[in-house]
């Protein structure tokens, strides 16, 4: 450290920059505006992703069954519930419990207009859930034809959670069954859900008659503490037939994400949009340095001239580069943090900063000023120190 | 042993049709200490001379020995090396605008190996003492008069504890009285380090300074008076 301290030399990369401040920030909006860019769409696409598993993650299952057929959270393939039952028989699963889930027809009670909603229907004795509250709320829902609606859906359903606020008995139909809304919760919409509804297993029987009785979408498994679930899954796959698919709850929220990842263009168009704000940043920073490099070429000369070494002189240029992205960055962050705050506020999206994107748009930003530095060195290579006298 | 040795040295620029000599056949030595003024009508080839003394460019044709090194066939890296050794001040005072007088100096006692932060920043200091300027020393060139520019432009180049010195125009830029007085407190300091010192001028006023004076004409030297 002494000798760090000892073998210091002037600053010439930070007086380059400070001691033109109108460029340097200039630069520092060019990089911030890069930033808050690739924060902005970094930001949505993952908080589109996470949105469509906040019903996944409802539940507090460590294994769970679907059929292969289901292909996402909006075409649920339905699997015989024996499979379920037959799963009890494995020494590591303490419980198992049945979910039936599926897209249904709401009216809206004002305008009687119909609209899809994602229905969940479970035993309320035995509910499963993560958060102990609704598990409080379902109680509710052991009385035939009552739903707890989600109070974050869309506006489409209807005025429902301002009129149970109000005190009013809020009634509605789903395919003819006339249903009564006994509690809210707060779940929010996702690509394939605008709204969701909470029942119980019978009420949702009831009100999509169609199913094949003996059938179930999900099935929930509780595991013996101690064991490993990704043991289980393989020896749950292995036994059971191939009418069913074992995953465990990451994999279920994989599943769910992956479909909507893979099998849509969102992913694509989110990333292409933060790689804008890349290639965006690039061209401003190597302007800058560029012209920075242009403009101070006879000096760097002389410094050539007087024997320092072009290495010396390069690490100048990229150690610009450097304290431009920190500076960047910083400001950068900051917006991002705030224009989170604003979207949430704004459309209940799930869009927070985390420390994987903090870095990714750090990294980012860094790549953008050394890549630039780099490309602005090979002006620096032109300077003849012969050529200033 | 003298700090430059030239040899039959020839320089051109170009190729084929627009090949052109610019030095012929120059054979010259300073020692340790000299004061050599090298003068002659512009584009006579002075400067290039004093680029290829300085390292600055390859070496075409002739030996080239200074400071005891061959710069005949030397390479970017030990031109460089022995640049370190060779105090240069420029016609157009070439400081670091972005860097104020001191940390200026400084660049040139930065070159000096083995030697703590604290004692290359004395080193900048104590230069810009020598040269008069103890008071201007956090002002950056903008705000400084030409001779106080040059002034420190001499204390950068002494600051790297140079064997040889030098100088291109040193005071085109400057009134009489200010070239006059710069080019004398530079043989001053020369002479107290031993320093050997190469003026390329045309500046008649300060011709006097010189222990020796060497005029060229169309790339050859003319021999002494």
């Amino acid at each position: 450290m002494r000798n760090l301290w000892q073998g210091r030399r002037i600053p010439l990369s930070w007086l380059l920059l400070s001691r033109q401040p109108v460029r340097l920030l200039v630069a520092l909006a060019g990089i911030s505006f890069a930033g808050i860019l690739m924060f902005m769409q970094l930001g949505f696409r993952d908080g589109l992703f996470d949105a469509s598993v906040t019903v996944h993650r409802l539940f507090d299952a460590d294994l769970v069954l679907i059929s292969p057929r289901s292909a996402s959270s909006i075409r649920m393939a339905g699997f015989p519930r024996r499979r379920l039952v037959q799963t009890l028989a494995d020494p590591a699963v303490e419980g198992v419990s049945p979910v039936h889930w599926g897209l249904m027809l709401w009216r809206n009670p004002e305008t009687r207009l119909n609209r899809a909603i994602l229905a969940l229907g479970f035993n309320p004795d035995d509910p499963f859930f993560v958060d102990p509250s609704l598990s409080q709320k379902t109680e509710a829902l052991k009385q035939k034809g009552r739903i707890l609606f989600d109070q974050l859906s869309r506006p489409e359903f209807g005025p429902i959670a301002d009129w149970y606020r109000e005190g009013r008995t809020v009634e509605t139909e789903i395919a003819g069954n006339r249903i009564r809304v006994e509690g809210l919760v707060s779940l929010g919409t996702s690509f394939g859900a605008d709204g969701n509804l909470l029942t119980s297993t019978e009420t949702f029987l009831d009100l999509a008659p169609q199913k094949p009785p003996g059938s179930i979408e999900v099935g929930l498994i509780r595991l013996r503490p101690g064991s490993d679930p990704q043991q289980v899954v393989e020896r749950l796959q292995s036994r059971l037939p191939d009418d069913v698919k074992v995953l465990t709850k990451q994999g279920f929220i994989d599943f769910e994400k992956n479909y909507w990842k893979s099998g849509t263009s969102i992913g694509f168009i989110f990333t292409l949009g933060a790689a804008m704000g890349f290639v965006v940043g690039c061209v401003i920073v190597y302007q800058v340095l560029y012209t920075d490099v242009s403009d101070h070429l006879p000096e760097y000369a002389t410094l050539m001239a007087m024997g320092h070494r072009l290495s010396h002189l390069l690490g100048v240029v990229v150690r610009e580069g450097f304290y431009l992205a920190v500076m960047g960055y910083i400001p950068a962050y900051l917006a991002g943090q705030g224009l989170y705050w604003f979207v949430r506020d704004a459309t209940s999206l799930p869009v927070g900063m985390n420390a994987t994107r903090a870095l990714t748009v750090g990294g980012m930003i860094l790549v953008m000023c050394m890549l630039s530095a780099l490309l602005a060195m090979r002006r620096l290579v032109d300077a003849d120190p012969a050529e200033i006298f | 042993m003298p700090a430059v040795e030239i040899q039959s040295l020839s320089h051109a620029f170009g190729q084929g049709e627009m090949l052109r000599t610019v030095l012929q056949n120059i054979s010259l030595k300073i020692e340790p200490g000299e004061v050599v003024l090298l003068t002659g009508p512009s584009g006579c080839g002075k400067t290039t001379l004093l680029t290829l003394i300085g390292a600055l460019r390859t070496v075409q044709q002739g030996t080239v020995n200074v400071l005891g090194e061959r710069l005949d066939g030397a390479g970017r890296r030990r031109r460089q090396q022995v640049r370190r050794r060779i105090g240069m001040i420029f016609q157009g005072h070439n400081l670091l605008r972005c860097l104020t007088a001191e940390q200026n100096v400084q660049m040139g006692s930065d070159l000096l190996p083995d030697l703590g932060y604290r004692a290359r920043r004395d080193e900048a200091r104590h230069w810009l003492r020598s040269v008069g300027l103890e008071d201007q020393m956090g002002k950056l060139p903008h705000d400084l008069s030409g001779g106080q520019k040059q002034r420190v432009a001499i204390a950068r180049a002494l600051a790297a504890h140079p064997r040889l010195l030098l100088a291109d125009e040193p005071t085109a830029a400057l009134d009489g009285a200010t070239g006059r007085e710069v080019v004398e407190l530079l043989r001053r300091l020369a002479r107290e380090q031993d320093c050997a010192v190469l003026i390329v001028t045309h500046d008649p006023r300060i011709l006097d300074v010189a222990d020796r004076i060497l005029r060229m004409e169309d790339g050859s030297l003319l021999p002494p008076d």
